[in-house]
């Protein structure tokens, strides 16, 4: 008799060809797909309901690995093809994986546009604040001060916020959260899922191969367990002062609103130009 | 945040005991062929029972000591551990 746990690696994980996967010992990846199994599993969809889009990079990999409807797609045109396949069957339930750099880099426009049309899609970033895969070049979501490959002295640059980029393009739903805190991964995801609107789930990860080594944090226990030191939940947060903030990550859920949702506008729309008679 | 109730909780539950007056035990197994050997589970256990081998991969020490909290199933990356409730031996060379 398998235990819960067992049972889902079975049902969803093509287990039998593509592992052990080809992430890094201790990536954070692997805790996001953990995570990502358990909500859909206690969602009750069925996998022939579940669309997963991602683009290139470690996080692009792992669609690979789930056994539902996948997209493997080109760099940073992940919520493109999402939108695609959101506009031809609504009815499906589609999530965009992404990475830093796969959403705010190279799919920067397309992670904005995509937030502000609100379509009903959901996304999920894994935010390891480094390109992992192509060797430890700066992403937009590298600290300032930080050293990369490309940055051999410090870099130079301000990072990103992607969550709160997210709430001011227009999403319906944000959420951050760090990989140690992987049983609230599964709950905002969950909740992700259910949102009727464009919803984001920024995962703070770690890249302790690229970026951990080069800045002195150390391996993936280290590392995890900064995250947990950093943590701050909203509500938590809104007590404290901008200082006490400082160098503190908030986690949970930063804004959920109602927003007109544009896959249900265009029905209206097409509706409404039926019935004005118009000869178009 | 809610995760250090949760944790301490799940401590405090050995102490309560289950519905039969005994305390429950866990069985803990990893899937050394997916296993990584990237320490977390070994880290993060809060009864720090998970030691490692000579190739450092995990090995679980005092069995008997598991609180089922689930933290190693859950961070594992590698989809490597199991832990389940311990059912009864019925056979002499049952594992």
């Amino acid at each position: 008799m398998p235990t819960p746990a067992q049972a889902l690696r079975h049902e969803y994980l093509r287990h039998n060809k593509k592992f052990p996967h080809v992430w890094c010992p201790g990536c954070g990846n692997g805790i996001v797909m953990g995570a990502l199994l358990r909500a859909i599993h206690r969602l009750e969809i069925t996998k022939d309901e579940v669309v997963l889009a991602s683009g290139i990079g470690c996080s692009g990999r792992m669609p690979t690995y789930l056994d539902f409807n996948t997209l493997h797609t080109t760099h940073g045109r992940a919520l493109t093809f999402a939108t695609g396949v959101k506009l031809a069957n609504p009815a499906l339930n589609v999530v965009a994986i992404m990475g830093d750099g796969d959403a705010t880099a190279i799919g920067g426009n397309h992670f904005i546009h995509a937030a502000r049309r609100n379509l009903n899609l959901t996304a999920i970033i894994i935010n390891n604040s480094i390109y992992g895969m192509t060797g430890g070049q700066y992403s937009p979501t590298t600290p300032f001060g930080s050293k990369t490959t490309t940055s051999v002295y410090g870099h130079i640059e301000h990072a990103f916020s992607i969550a709160e980029l997210a709430v001011t393009a227009g999403a319906s739903f944000v959420a951050r959260s760090t990989v140690y805190h992987a049983d609230l991964i599964d709950r905002l995801i969950e909740q992700a899922m259910q949102k009727r609107g464009f919803a984001v789930v920024e995962v703070i990860s770690n890249c302790h191969v690229q970026y951990g080594r080069r800045n002195h944090l150390g391996g993936a226990v280290e590392m995890l367990k900064r995250f947990k030191d950093q943590a701050v939940t909203v509500s938590r947060a809104k007590k404290l002062s901008p200082e006490e903030l400082e160098g503190k990550t908030t986690i949970g859920v930063l804004v959920d609103r109602e927003l007109p949702v544009s896959t249900e506008e265009y029905k209206k729309v097409r509706r409404r130009a039926h019935e004005s008679g118009d000869k178009v | 945040m809610g995760k250090a109730t949760k944790q301490s909780e799940s401590v405090d539950n050995i102490n309560e005991k289950g519905a039969s007056g005994r305390k429950k035990f866990f069985d803990v197994s990893f899937y050394h062929d997916w296993c990584k050997a990237c320490g977390i589970c070994m880290a993060f256990c809060p009864q720090k029972i998970i030691g490692a081998d000579s190739r450092g991969r995990p090995v679980i020490e005092d069995g008997d000591r598991c609180v089922g909290c689930r933290f190693c199933e859950i961070h594992c990356p590698d989809f490597a551990i199991t832990v389940s409730d311990r059912k009864p031996k019925r056979r002499i060379n049952d594992v």
